[in-house]
C-alpha cells in the first residue's frame, strides 16, 4: 500500500473521521482548482478545445492547463469523433494515466455518435461505450464557455474523491430535489 | 475554352483522341477502353496535360467506372478522363508512371472500391484499418454496425 | 493494429559496429500532429531514412453518408471535412450541386459567398502558420495569430449565429443576409488587422531561431509540386504560379483586382510566409466586395427544398486555403446524390511527405508536416 493510503486509513480511526474530512476537503479543493487536462483532440471540437485555452476564453484561469502527455494529467477531454481506427489508441492514453482521473467527453460525437451516427462505418457512438465518461457536453461543437461549465461541473465529482482507500464522500445534488448521489451510485459509473 | 475549342485543339495536337470524346454538363469527357487507358494517359501527358487532379470510381452495379480529372496549365483547361472495369475483374492499369500524383488517390480506390492497380508501387489500404474486410463504397457493401438513416425527406 | 514493419540491422558504421535501424512511431497522438495521423519513421541516427504517413483516424465514411441524404442534407456534412475553413467547404459541394442542377446563384449571393470565403481564408492561415509556429516552439505566435482568429469568429458569430461549422453557404447562395451594420464591423477589421499581420511577421518570420528552423526545411522543387499534385500555398511558395482565383476564375472573382503571392524557395519558411501575405491579398478582395456589392436577393429564386438534378455526373472546385478543393458528384436523377467525392488537397499536399522528410532529423520532421498545413477532417473524410 502506497504511504498515502496508509495515511488515509490511520486517519479514518482517528477523532470518528474529523480529521479524514477536513483533509479530504482540502485535497479535493485544490486538486479540483487545478484539473490539468490531457486535449485528446481528434476533429472540429478540437479547435473549440484550443480556443478556449487561448487568450479569449483562457481556461488557465481555471487552473486547468492542457498537457499533451497522459501522465501529467487529471481528466481527458475527448474533443471530435472518435472511430474505430482510433479507438485502441485513446483507450490506451486513458489507461496511462494516473488515478484518480475523469473523463469529460466533449461534443456530440462523443455523447452519442452525434451528426455521423447514421450511416458510418468506422464511427463509435459515443466514448462510453468504452470508457468510464463523467461529464458530458453536448454541442456540434460546444462553446468553449460551455467547454469551461463542464470543468467547474467536473469540481463536483472531484469533491467525492477521498485520500482513504475505497471511501467515496456523498455528492451534493446539483439540482435542488434531486437524490443525493451516493458512494455505491458513484461506483457504477466505474468499470 | 469551351468544348468545341477542346475538342478541335486536341484532336489537331493527338489525332488518335478524337473518337473518344463527349460532352457532360460542360465538361469535356474522353473515354476509354482498359487497355486503351496507359497510351492514352501518355498521349495527354505529352500534350500538356501535367497536372493529375484526382483519381476515383463510381460503382455502377455490373461495371466500375474509374474517373480521372486533368488539368493542363499551358492550354488552361481540364478534361475527365474515364474508363470501366468488369465487376467480376476489377483491374486496371496505374497511371502513377505518368502521374506520380496518383499514388494516394490509386491506394484510396484500392481500400473503398477494391479495384487493384497492376504496377502501383505500394497498393495497400490506407484510410481503413490494415484488418478490414469488404470495401465499404462499393453499394453492396454489408455491415451490422450501420445503422441506416430513416427516410426524412 | 500496429503495422508490419520491417526494419533493417545490416546498416553499417564506418568503425565496423553493427548499427540498427530505429522505427519511431509519432502520433496519431502527439503534441506536434495537426489532429490525429501517425508518421512511421525510420531513424539512421537522428536522420530520416523513411516516414510513412498513416491516416485514417478519421475516416468517418462521408462520402458513404452522403449518399443517404439529400442534397440540403449533406451541406452540415461538408462543414465537418474541412474544420477549419467551413466556409469554403460548404462553397465548393454548392458550386458542384448547381452546376448539376443548373441552379443560378444571384450576385449579391455571389459577393457575400466571396466575402465569407476570404474571411475564412485568414482564419485558416492564422490556424496554419501559428500551429507550424507552435511546432518550432514558439508558442506565443500560436496565440497571437488565434486573437485575429477569433475576431474572425465573432463576425461569422454575428453573420450566422455559429462559431465553427456554419452552414452558411447552400446550393443557390447562402442561408440569411447579413445584418445590418455587419459589413461596417468587417471593414473596420481589415482597417485594423495588417498592423497585427506585420507585427506576427517581424516577431516571427523575422525572428533569427525561426529562420534557422524553417529555411532550408523540406524543400519542394516545382516540378515536383506540379507532378506529385500539390495546390495551394504548398505549390505556390515552390514557384508554381497558380491560383484558381486567377487563373480558372470562378464566381465575381473576376471583377477583383489582387496579386498572387508566389515564393521562390520551396522550403517551410516560403510555405508558411506566403499564407501570412495571402491574408493581405484576402482583406483587400473583402474590402473590394463590399464596395461593389448590392442590394438584391441572397437566395435563388423558386428554389426547391429537394433538389433533384438530372442524371449525370459533374466536378467543380474552388481556391480554399490549403489548394484547390473540390467535389466530384453523380446523380442519378433522385434527390439523392449517387456518389459524391471530395477531391481533399491537403490529401494530396501530405502525399508529399515521405520525399520531403528524407534526409532530415526528426524535429525537422514535425516542422515540415506543419508547413503543409494538414487538416485531418479533410484527409480522411
Amino acid at each position: 500500500m502506497a504511504l498515502v493510503d496508509r495515511i488515509g486509513s490511520g486517519m479514518e480511526g482517528l477523532g470518528g473521521g474529523i480529521v479524514l474530512t477536513s483533509v479530504d476537503a482540502l485535497v479535493d479543493w485544490s486538486r479540483g482548482q487545478s484539473l490539468w487536462a490531457f486535449a485528446m483532440g481528434t476533429a472540429c471540437c478540437a479547435m473549440e478545445l484550443i480556443a478556449s485555452s487561448f487568450s479569449k476564453f483562457d481556461f488557465d484561469r481555471l487552473g486547468t492547463f492542457p498537457r499533451p502527455d497522459p501522465r501529467h494529467t487529471d481528466v481527458i477531454i475527448l474533443a471530435g469523433t472518435i472511430t474505430e481506427k482510433m479507438k485502441p489508441a485513446v483507450r490506451r492514453l486513458y489507461d496511462q494515466m494516473p488515478d484518480p482521473k475523469w473523463v469529460i467527453a466533449m461534443g456530440n460525437c462523443t455523447v452519442s455518435g452525434g451528426i455521423f451516427y447514421y450511416d458510418s462505418y468506422t464511427v463509435v457512438r459515443g466514448a462510453d461505450t468504452f470508457l468510464p465518461v463523467d461529464v458530458y457536453i453536448s454541442g456540434c461543437p460546444p462553446r468553449p464557455e460551455a467547454l469551461q461549465d463542464g470543468i467547474i461541473q467536473l469540481r463536483e465529482l472531484v469533491r467525492m474523491e477521498s485520500i482513504a482507500p475505497g471511501k467515496r464522500r456523498e455528492r451534493t445534488p446539483l439540482l435542488p430535489g434531486a437524490p443525493a448521489v451516493s458512494a455505491s451510485d458513484a461506483d457504477k459509473g466505474e468499470q | 475554352m469551351n468544348y468545341e475549342d477542346l475538342k478541335s485543339r486536341l484532336t489537331q495536337l493527338s489525332p488518335k483522341l478524337s473518337p473518344l470524346f463527349s460532352q457532360e454538363f460542360g465538361d469535356a469527357v474522353i473515354g476509354v477502353e482498359r487497355g486503351a487507358l496507359m497510351a492514352t494517359a501518355r498521349e495527354l501527358a505529352d500534350i500538356g496535360f501535367d497536372r493529375l487532379g484526382m483519381v476515383t470510381a463510381v460503382d455502377r452495379g455490373a461495371y466500375f467506372v474509374v474517373v480521372y480529372r486533368l488539368h493542363s496549365r499551358s492550354l488552361s483547361t481540364a478534361v475527365f478522363l474515364k474508363t470501366r472495369a468488369p465487376r467480376d475483374e476489377p483491374v486496371v492499369d496505374s497511371v502513377c508512371a505518368v502521374w506520380p500524383a496518383a499514388n494516394w488517390h490509386e491506394r484510396e480506390v484500392f481500400d473503398l472500391f477494391g479495384i487493384t492497380f497492376t504496377g502501383h508501387p505500394d497498393l495497400r489500404r490506407i484510410l481503413l484499418p490494415e484488418h478490414w474486410v469488404g470495401h465499404p463504397l462499393r453499394k453492396d457493401y454489408e455491415d451490422e454496425h450501420i445503422i441506416r438513416r430513416p427516410d426524412y425527406i | 493494429m500496429p503495422l508490419e514493419i520491417e526494419s533493417r540491422t545490416s546498416i553499417e558504421s564506418e568503425e565496423g559496429l553493427p548499427v540498427e535501424e530505429l522505427v519511431v512511431n509519432v502520433g496519431p497522438s502527439h503534441p506536434s500532429t495537426h489532429g490525429v495521423g501517425r508518421v512511421v519513421v525510420h531513424l539512421d541516427g537522428e536522420i530520416v531514412v523513411r516516414a510513412d504517413p498513416v491516416i485514417g483516424y478519421l475516416h468517418r465514411g462521408i462520402e458513404k453518408m452522403a449518399e443517404n441524404r439529400t442534397y440540403l442534407q449533406v451541406v452540415p456534412l461538408t462543414d465537418r471535412l474541412d474544420y477549419v475553413g467551413s466556409m469554403y467547404a460548404n462553397w465548393a459541394y454548392c458550386r458542384a450541386v448547381e452546376r448539376l442542377a443548373d441552379i443560378r446563384v444571384p450576385e449579391r449571393a455571389e459577393y457575400l459567398r466571396v466575402i465569407v470565403c476570404e474571411l475564412q481564408r485568414i482564419a485558416s492561415h492564422m490556424m496554419g502558420v501559428g500551429a507550424s509556429a507552435a511546432d518550432t516552439g514558439a508558442f506565443t505566435m500560436f496565440i497571437y495569430a488565434f486573437d485575429v482568429r477569433e475576431r474572425v469568429i465573432e463576425l461569422f458569430e454575428t453573420l450566422c449565429g455559429a462559431r465553427l461549422t456554419y452552414n452558411y453557404v447552400r446550393p443557390g447562395g447562402v442561408s440569411q443576409d447579413a445584418p445590418e451594420g455587419w459589413t461596417d464591423d468587417v471593414l473596420a477589421f481589415c482597417a485594423a488587422m495588417p498592423e497585427q499581420l506585420s507585427e506576427m511577421d517581424t516577431l516571427f518570420f523575422g525572428n533569427t531561431i525561426a529562420r534557422g528552423r524553417l529555411k532550408g526545411i523540406g524543400v519542394l522543387s516545382a516540378e515536383d509540386a506540379v507532378s506529385w499534385g500539390a495546390s495551394g500555398p504548398t505549390a505556390r511558395a515552390s514557384g508554381v504560379n497558380w491560383d484558381l482565383r486567377k487563373h480558372d476564375p470562378y464566381s465575381v472573382y473576376p471583377r477583383m483586382e489582387f496579386d498572387v503571392v508566389v515564393g521562390e524557395r520551396g522550403d517551410a519558411y516560403d510555405r508558411g510566409r506566403v499564407k501570412l501575405l495571402e491574408c493581405y491579398e484576402s482583406a483587400s478582395i473583402i474590402v473590394q466586395a463590399i464596395s461593389q456589392m448590392t442590394r438584391g436577393a441572397y437566395k435563388a429564386d423558386g428554389l426547391q427544398r429537394l433538389i433533384t438534378p438530372p442524371a449525370g455526373d459533374a466536378y467543380d472546385h474552388i481556391e480554399s486555403a490549403r489548394g484547390s478543393l473540390g467535389v466530384y458528384l453523380v446523380s442519378d436523377g433522385s434527390p439523392r446524390p449517387y456518389r459524391m467525392k471530395v477531391r481533399s488537397p491537403a490529401f494530396c499536399n501530405l502525399s508529399l511527405l515521405p520525399m520531403l522528410a528524407v534526409g532530415h532529423t526528426l524535429s525537422d520532421l514535425v516542422v515540415i508536416l506543419g508547413s503543409l498545413d494538414p487538416v485531418f477532417g479533410e484527409i480522411d473524410r
